[in-house]
């Protein structure tokens, strides 16, 4: 039962490699097929945001390669995992043309890294951690009254 | 004290949670924190002998951790570590690229004279 680390899919599209760019690394491209509302700043270490309709959900995308119209990736956390958590999945789109059109591929990876502190606590956890936390808390209150 | 295999800690939390009983202590110590076994026994429909046998077996997994104490009056709680690991992989079932990529394809594909015009799925969303 491997932790699956990388994802990969190929799609042929009708449209050549420059439309595709658009609709990849454009606000109103990401608001129409992959959010519902997106804010892009196209560069590397640029940041991209997307936030959906019908959910809490929404996410900070931290660009890593900006090669128009051929490739195009980005970093952003693991789903399900606080904001605080280090782990973050690489997700990298490659163009290439195809007849008339483009075939696009994504690959994202980087599911099955572990950090070391985990897995030290994974079996020998902190027994004294939220026990600590919680009297720092309580020493923080005192203060503050 | 050698690290565990990312794998058999994601085994491990999905093999508890595959049994309910282990659910239902699990939940019991999430909603309330630190709990003896015999406290546990009062809250669960579940004998006490068998939430000693289901605890040894959770914290053997490293899911609950006992706190020192006296016999009878060991805590037991939570511990999150495994259940972050495992989430990496249900992350990984869950990212779901084949409806995004449909949907970038059928944005593409919809006629570029009217883009915000575009007829929802037939499942009405948008998603």
């Amino acid at each position: 039962m491997p932790i699956p680390d990388r994802i990969e899919r190929t799609i042929d599209l009708a449209q050549p490699p420059q439309r595709v760019w658009e609709a990849l690394t454009s606000a109103e491209g990401l608001a129409s097929w992959f959010g519902d509302r997106a804010t892009v700043d196209l560069r590397p270490g640029g940041t991209a945001y997307v936030e959906w309709d019908d959910e809490v959900h929404k996410a900070t995308m931290t660009i890593s390669v900006v090669e128009p119209p051929t490739r195009f990736a980005w970093t952003w956390g693991i789903q399900g995992l606080p904001a605080t958590d280090p782990r973050r999945t690489y997700v990298e789109f490659t163009l290439s043309p195809s007849g008339g059109g483009t075939r696009l591929t994504v690959v994202e990876s980087g599911f099955a890294q572990v950090p070391d502190e985990l897995l030290d606590t994974a079996y020998h956890g902190n027994v004294e951690g939220w026990r600590k936390e919680l009297a720092e808390l309580a020493d923080y209150l005192r203060v503050a009254a | 004290m050698s690290r565990p295999d990312p794998e058999a800690v994601a085994e491990a939390v999905f093999a508890a949670l595959a049994e309910p009983s282990r659910r239902s202590i699990l939940s019991a110590l999430a909603a309330r924190g630190p709990t003896t076994a015999t406290d546990l026994a009062g809250l669960l429909p579940i004998t006490r002998q068998a939430i000693t046998k289901h605890l040894e077996l959770l914290a053997a997994a490293g899911l609950v951790l006992a706190e020192p104490g006296e016999r009878r009056r060991i805590r037991y709680r939570v511990n999150a570590a495994p259940m972050a690991i495992a989430q990496s992989y249900l992350a990984a079932l869950a990212r779901d690229w084949d409806s995004k990529l449909t949907r970038l394809q059928r944005s593409l594909d919809a006629p570029a004279s009217q883009p915000e015009a575009a007829a929802p799925d037939s499942a009405g969303r948008c998603l």
